[in-house]
């Protein structure tokens, strides 16, 4: 469903046409096209759209204030940059590292998450990096995922989590975060697993489980006792549990990131998956690993050398480098993921005013840096807005704001599957991992849009 | 096949039993997904780290040993220092002056315009172009036929998207005397033409091909163009060493070929263009309508590649651009100190009686162990191939590391062809230590001793 909505989208914005005539100049210019057999492989079927590719383009315009993509407009710490720079100037580090990651830099993850967890991580044997958070969870999937299992997701998800699972021939078994109810929605504590309905979603069919704590778009921080009800399940069915942390850094006052690995039984069960991009604010750099038990990650590493083999070198270096220079600092307040996550703080609470000074009501998030909004209370009018009939409200809200006020948002809907899209489709998610002149220049957009 | 993994599945008697820190672990299924199955062996994997554990002169995996030229670097470090924007994702599909830059670049050499966002796709390495082509075009049952030798991962990778990979070996020109060239390696027409089928997909080339250094001329590339077309067969072909050819051979891309532009996909590698395989640059560039459907494969795979990398190799080709076909040229530059590297190092190997095959281009030369006698003292190694053996003999008693030429090979051609190992010589210091090592294999005590190059001091590199 949300692919005729993307794929209608594109439409409007004029993409697909030129793309379209493009591939028609072409066919008609060429001899002897008998293109019968130049289809592509099944496996994509029905894979090709994309939220990011639609909403990007209509963000493009540099007079839209954008707050939808989840990336920093920040500059990352200065000492990452160099320590990039520094690598680069090194002969041996412009060329191949060790395939499953460069030993400098599993060594400095093994240290860091060893300590985290409180176990000892061997970093050749449980560690694999991989091209952003992104590609360890394609390695999961490819490596873990059989054709004809079930893989259960939360929704609301993070887009890729199921077109993964279907390229891997599973079926994708979702389920939603629930409001609790006769609560008016502030935090994304109030957004919770029904247990009953998540054990109903097990089978013996079920391969592997996906978590993301914290949860992207809601900001959801998964408790110990979710997540030790989540764990039950998983031991009781003997299932996997593919844990999305990337923003596992990024959590505030008052809450505690917990890592499911952690949990009895858990560690053997568990990929953990982390991201230098949301660490250390360099989403460019894509680079991400998975932490697990050897016999689990010894498959993700057969996809690795058959898929792309090896990341780039000088990048890990700096990585490497920049997580050895935070360990030392861990739990202070000059440590990168402190001061970074207090920085956010400040920015989830001046955007939360800011979104409530209009009328609108925030879910003010316990981690991550993505806030949803409810846009109900507008009430907004948005008959006039081409679109489909069946064109979930938060797209069409979405398309009107980037249009009419300038501002980019994504719309919620984008992460959860048609059954859930009632639920949902009254929120847009906002991205406020942004400069103070950028969340200002949202403000004066809000403002101004209250006045009318 | 498909029934015993259906057994294997759906049966609960089955159990993976893990034993860790004496705690049973019991896991009631198979744990890993089939794809993975019988491609988890790695040529690389295993003789990187018997180089590295036997701290061998390293001439067995293809990177150099010198930096890449200082106009990259520097393009490099002024990205790192760029704005915000230089570390934050950039389009997915590929960073805008990236694939403009390659547009503008090889619209010329290939002859037709390349159309940079639709026509190009920007991977992490070549590696990741070339998985993303099987992934994107191979169903289940589809058959690929692979030229070999190959570069190992074509077959692995044709497997894991369920393809069946179909082998039609190069072979010496049956020769009055001694085979000397690469360029002596041919298809036979007839053999190739028997290997297509109602179910042939694509067939994957590699020129100039790893490991024997061949250059395929316009009218062997016009044989492979022909069947292609005739059986409505895709091509990939694999030119990451397109600017490395030697003694005037000349890189003919087949996707200029009449009637193939619409049916190839070409793989580049920034890494092998610019000395830099560190940086994961790599490009597939092909019509557009196939291209979309590699795009569906990498958006759900990595979906982006690291931005200041792709910054730099954009500002590199814009540099290559304006100083195409003149001395120059960094494209000019290398070749020409590598030919030498290659000849001196050929050299080498036939003084020791072992019968290098010139390389017309790449990073490459094989030579035939065939002369040199060995006694084996490893038990362990018994049931390999005996280039495998070899190398492994070469890594741990004479501190040598190679790569053996048969992993290159299909099983049933393996044993034709295990007879020859591979060395680079993309080195610029390693190249002195080896020579000491290689007096010592000719069991006839006969000591030549070598003198390759001069003391380090005259090895430096300066491209402008």
């Amino acid at each position: 469903m949300s692919m005729i909505i993307a794929r209608q989208l594109l439409h409007r914005t004029g993409f697909a046409c030129r793309s379209a005539s493009i591939n028609c100049r072409r066919f008609c210019t060429s001899q002897h096209i008998k293109m019968s057999r130049h289809t592509h492989s099944k496996r994509i079927e029905g894979l090709d759209k994309n939220v990011w590719v639609a909403f990007t383009s209509l963000a493009a315009d540099p007079s839209v204030v954008n707050l939808g993509q989840g990336f920093p407009d920040i500059p990352p710490p200065s000492y990452i940059k160099q320590a990039l720079a520094e690598a680069a100037s090194v002969d041996k580090m412009n060329q191949y590292t060790r395939g499953f990651g460069h030993p400098s830099l599993v060594k400095a993850l093994s240290q860091v998450y060893g300590t985290v967890c409180g176990r000892q991580i061997d970093p050749f044997k449980e560690i694999l990096v991989t091209v952003g958070g992104y590609g360890s969870l394609f390695s999961c999937m490819q490596g873990l995922v059989e054709v004809g299992d079930e893989v259960i997701i939360i929704e609301p998800f993070f887009d890729c989590y199921v077109p993964m699972v279907r390229m891997a021939g599973a079926k994708p078994v979702l389920i939603p975060l629930r409001l609790k109810s006769g609560k008016k929605t502030i935090t994304s504590a109030d957004w919770y697993l029904d247990p009953d309905e998540l054990s109903s979603k097990f089978n013996s069919k079920t391969k592997a489980i996906i978590i993301n704590t914290p949860n992207n778009p809601i900001g959801k921080v998964f408790t110990r006792d979710e997540l030790q009800m989540i764990a039950d399940l998983c031991i009781k069915h003997d299932t996997l549990c593919f844990s999305d942390e990337v923003y596992e850094w990024l959590i505030y006052r008052g809450h505690e990131h917990i890592k499911i690995a952690t949990l009895p039984g858990m560690w053997d069960r568990t990929i953990t998956i982390g991201s230098a991009g949301k660490t250390f604010s360099v989403t460019g750099w894509k680079l991400g690993w998975s932490v697990g038990p050897e016999h689990l990650i010894k498959h993700l590493q057969t996809v690795m050398q058959n898929t792309l083999y090896t990341c780039a070198t000088p990048l890990q270096e700096a990585v490497a480098q920049g997580l050895l220079r935070n360990f030392e600092m861990m739990g202070q307040p000059e440590c990168y993921f402190t001061s970074l996550a207090e920085e956010l703080e400040g920015k989830r609470n001046r955007m939360a005013a800011i979104v409530e000074d209009v009328g609108m009501t925030p879910v003010i998030p316990e981690g991550g840096y993505f806030m949803l909004v409810d846009v109900t209370s507008l009430n907004q009018d948005l008959s006039h807005v081409v679109g489909d009939d069946d064109e979930a409200y938060d797209y069409k809200f979405v398309k009107w704001m980037v249009k009419e006020k300038k501002l980019a948002a994504i719309p919620v809907t984008a992460f959860v599957g048609d059954e859930s899209k009632k639920e949902f489709e009254k929120y847009i998610r906002l991205c406020f991992i942004k400069q103070d002149s950028t969340l200002a220049a949202a403000e004066e957009i809000l403002k101004s849009w209250k006045k009318v | 096949m498909g029934l015993i993994r259906n057994l294997a599945r759906s049966s609960t008697v089955i159990r993976q039993i893990l034993i860790r820190n004496n705690h049973k672990i019991i896991m009631a299924r198979q744990l890993h997904a089939s794809r993975t199955d019988g491609v988890d062996k790695n040529v690389w994997v295993e003789f990187t780290q018997l180089a590295a554990d036997y701290k061998a002169v390293n001439l067995g995996q293809g990177f150099p040993d010198f930096s890449p030229p200082k106009f990259i670097q520097e393009a490099f470090c002024k990205a790192v220092s760029g704005g915000p924007i230089m570390h934050q994702y950039t389009r997915a599909f590929g960073h805008p002056p990236l694939v403009r830059s390659l547009a503008k670049f090889f619209s010329r050499i290939v002859g037709h315009e390349i159309d940079p966002l639709e026509d190009i796709l920007v991977t992490v390495g070549a590696y990741q172009a070339l998985f993303c082509a099987f992934q994107a075009l191979v169903n289940e049952g589809d058959e690929v036929i692979i030229v070999e030798p190959f570069f190992d991962c074509y077959q692995p990778m044709v497997k894991m998207a369920g393809g069946k990979a179909v082998y039609v070996p190069l072979r010496p020109k049956a020769a009055s005397g001694a085979v000397l060239s690469s360029g002596d390696w041919v298809l036979s027409a007839e053999e190739l033409a028997s290997k297509f089928t109602p179910r042939t997909k694509a067939v994957v080339i590699n020129t100039p091909n790893n490991p024997i250094g061949k250059v395929y001329k316009t009218e062997e590339l016009q044989m492979i163009a022909d069947l292609c077309i005739k059986h409505d067969a895709l091509c990939i072909s694999d030119e990451v060493y397109e600017w490395l050819t030697y003694d005037g051979a000349k890189h003919v891309k087949i996707a200029s070929l009449p009637g193939m532009w619409e049916r190839t996909i070409t793989v580049g590698s920034a890494g092998k263009t610019f000395s830099a395989t560190g940086w994961k640059v790599g490009w597939a560039i092909s019509s557009g309508h196939i291209v979309k459907h590699m795009k569906t494969i990498h958006q759900n795979t990595v979906y982006h590649c690291a931005t200041a990398a792709q910054e730099a190799v954009a500002q590199g080709f814009e540099r290559e651009y304006e100083v195409f076909g003149s001395p120059e040229s960094y494209f000019q530059q290398l070749p020409a100190m590598l030919q030498l590297k290659r000849n001196k190092l050929a050299s080498c190997l036939e003084s020791v009686g072992l019968q290098p095959i010139m390389p017309q281009g790449g990073y490459f030369i094989t030579a035939d162990i065939s002369s040199v006698k060995v006694d084996y003292n490893d038990q362990s190694s018994v049931d390999e191939p005996n280039d495998f053996r070899f190398v492994k003999w070469l890594t741990k008693e004479k501190g040598l590391a190679a790569i053996p030429v048969s992993a290159f090979y299909s099983p049933e051609h393996s044993k034709e062809f295990d007879k020859y190992i591979r060395f680079c010589f993309v080195k610029v210091n390693e190249m002195q230590f080896m020579t000491l090592n290689l007096i010592l294999i000719r069991f006839s005590f006969l000591f030549l001793i070598v003198l390759l190059y001069d003391s380090p001091s005259t090895q430096t590199l300066s491209f402008s």
